[in-house]
């Protein structure tokens, strides 16, 4: 549906977009993650035609979107990073002039007001409503005229917690049938929402791969956290490492009678846990709890991430 | 067809945005009050032996100034406030080309002013009352009028694209239509002829607005006057789309 192939975007000297690939299909909820100033919001913004791409292409459903923008277009729907919206009209007459603009009728802009939970607010003014119904109103317009592919910056930005929930799993249900592009801060939301994710550094993808993939990433993946008791820490701590293939034993909470701590293995996706069983087998410990850690997101967005704002630091530091 | 449709919506959208917020009606009601005083007070309408029934030299001797300040009021925000409250991202997402928007608010705009240009007509109720006009001179005076508007305001939305603030772009518009209007007046028409020759003096005569508005006024409705008001109007528009076009790039 949606296929970006060495899409690059410079201001003058500075270049904001690097030659970026990827492709959305049907049924895919793509998240897009990024410090900011990486370079998100000015990809989304080229493949809805907002903005001319200094290289590369974007194909929506196999129409080059700088040749042809109205037909392209059609077939977005969009939400801006800051939600705009024309403030001196209501929710229901901002409403239908979208719908309007894409051939659509009193129905769909019901739908829309349904969907978004506006009810209460179609006649308000749109500058006297709160951040929560700007930001509904606005995602309202982006689905109101049902479009195969939707490319939302920053939907939950400003919602209360249970909008976010609200918007994550429409978020989830529109995918199915739908390609979704959205970008977001919230790890967690990537976890909740998204089949597949990016990440944006500096302009470039540094990952691209399901939610699962990029925690397997993390070094704390395949981390086994272990809670035993039966003997001194210390001992059992020193049988622990005495294993083939551990790498390193953090001791988190230990006592003359019980260890609790985390095993790194040697390699990733190598099971340690049989060994630490047979371990307390033979020893007649009680292994009170063993858990294999998937990894974290926010860790390895750390890690991918971390280089730009480590240069960022330092002036800062210098003087302080 | 297609087309029509777009423009036609953006129309709506932003003749409703302009009655929306009161602006409009201020606008309107201050350009009959100052246009009816000035004419009323200033002018030698009540004179004894006045003989202008055609408000030639009375009435339509100031719309070109009082619309020089109106067509940047009314025109400084269409696409300012796009930019500054970042609409202009929604607008340019949609499937509708940026001529259907720049059309569609330049119309917009052009029928406000229309509208407070013809509020005017109590005016020519009352020549028409007391003398025999010439309506053909008044009907002139009323084109001069929309014409010059017209051209006003087309620079209004190329300087409008500009910048975010509508306040800078009411100074910047106003300043550049005054000076079209300058350039042409007889006093500088006279110095350029006889300092710089009269080809200098001619180029200035048929680029400013002064010539122009105040050939039509007398009636003279001729081709050139018409295809120097859409020239204007169609190279500033034009302007428009090149600059809302090459800020994104």
């Amino acid at each position: 549906m949606i296929s970006v192939k060495n899409l690059s975007k410079s201001f003058g000297k500075k270049l904001a977009v690097d030659s970026i690939s990827f492709e959305v299909k049907k049924g895919e909820v793509l998240g897009f993650l990024g410090p900011n100033g990486a370079g998100k919001s000015t990809t989304m913004r080229m493949v809805t035609g907002y903005l001319p791409p200094t290289g590369g292409e974007v194909l929506i459903d196999g129409v080059n979107v700088s040749e042809k923008p109205i037909s392209a277009k059609k077939k977005i729907g969009y939400l801006p990073e800051s939600a705009p919206l024309y403030s001196d009209m209501t929710v229901s007459s901002f409403l239908a002039f979208t719908g309007e603009i894409r051939g659509k009728g009193s129905a769909e802009v019901k739908d829309a007001i349904e969907t978004c939970f506006l009810e209460p607010v179609k006649n308000q003014s749109i500058d006297t409503l709160s951040k929560g119904y700007r930001h509904r109103t606005c995602l309202a317009q982006s689905i109101l005229h049902d479009p195969e592919i939707l490319i939302l910056d920053e939907p939950t930005d400003g919602l209360d917690p249970n909008q976010k929930q609200e918007v994550r799993n429409l978020i989830k249900r529109m995918g199915e049938d739908k390609a979704i592009i959205f970008s977001t801060h919230i790890l967690e939301e990537v976890e909740a929402a998204c089949t597949r994710a990016i990440i944006i550094d500096q302009g470039r993808v540094v990952a691209d791969g399901t939610p699962d993939e990029l925690k397997s990433k993390s070094k704390s993946a395949g981390a086994i956290a272990v809670s035993i008791s039966g003997m001194a820490g210390s001992g059992i701590s020193s049988e622990i490492k005495s294993l083939p293939d551990v790498s390193d034993v953090i001791e988190l909470a230990s006592s003359d009678s019980s260890f609790k701590g985390q095993i790194i293995p040697a390699k990733k996706n190598n099971s340690l846990s049989e060994g630490v069983f047979n371990i307390c087998k033979e020893k007649g410990l009680l292994l009170q709890e063993l858990k294999v850690e998937e990894g974290r997101l926010d860790d390895v967005f750390r890690e991918l991430t971390v280089a730009d704002t480590i240069i960022e630091e330092k002036p800062n530091s210098s003087q302080s | 067809m297609y087309a029509l449709k777009n423009i036609s919506i953006v129309y709506k959208r932003e003749l409703k945005a302009q009655f929306n917020s009161m602006l409009a009606y201020v606008f309107i009601v201050i350009f009959v009050l100052l246009s009816m005083s000035l004419t009323f007070l200033l002018d030698d309408f009540f004179a004894p032996n006045a003989q202008d029934a055609s408000l030639e030299f009375s009435f339509f001797r100031w719309p070109m100034w009082l619309l020089m300040f109106l067509a940047p009021a009314v025109g400084m925000r269409l696409w300012a406030e796009e930019q500054r409250t970042g609409t202009i991202e929604l607008l340019l997402t949609m499937p509708i080309s940026v001529w259907h928007a720049i059309v569609g608010k330049f119309l917009a705009a052009l029928s406000v002013i229309t509208i407070a240009i013809l509020c005017t007509f109590p005016v020519v109720i009352t020549v028409s009352f007391l003398g025999d006009p010439d309506n053909g001179t008044i009907w002139g005076g009323y084109l001069a009028c929309i014409f010059y508007a017209a051209g006003a305001l087309a620079i209004t939305c190329a300087v409008s694209a500009l910048t975010r603030s509508s306040v800078a772009c009411l100074i910047i518009a106003l300043s550049i239509c005054f000076g079209q209007l300058l350039i042409a007046i007889p006093p500088v028409l006279e110095y350029a002829a006889d300092n710089w020759g009269g080809g200098v003096a001619d180029v200035l005569g048929s680029l400013g607005t002064w010539s122009h508005y105040t050939e039509m006024k007398k009636g003279v409705i001729s081709l050139a006057n018409i295809i120097f008001y859409l020239s204007m109007i169609g190279f500033s528009l034009f302007l428009t789309s090149v600059v809302i076009k090459s800020k994104r790039s």
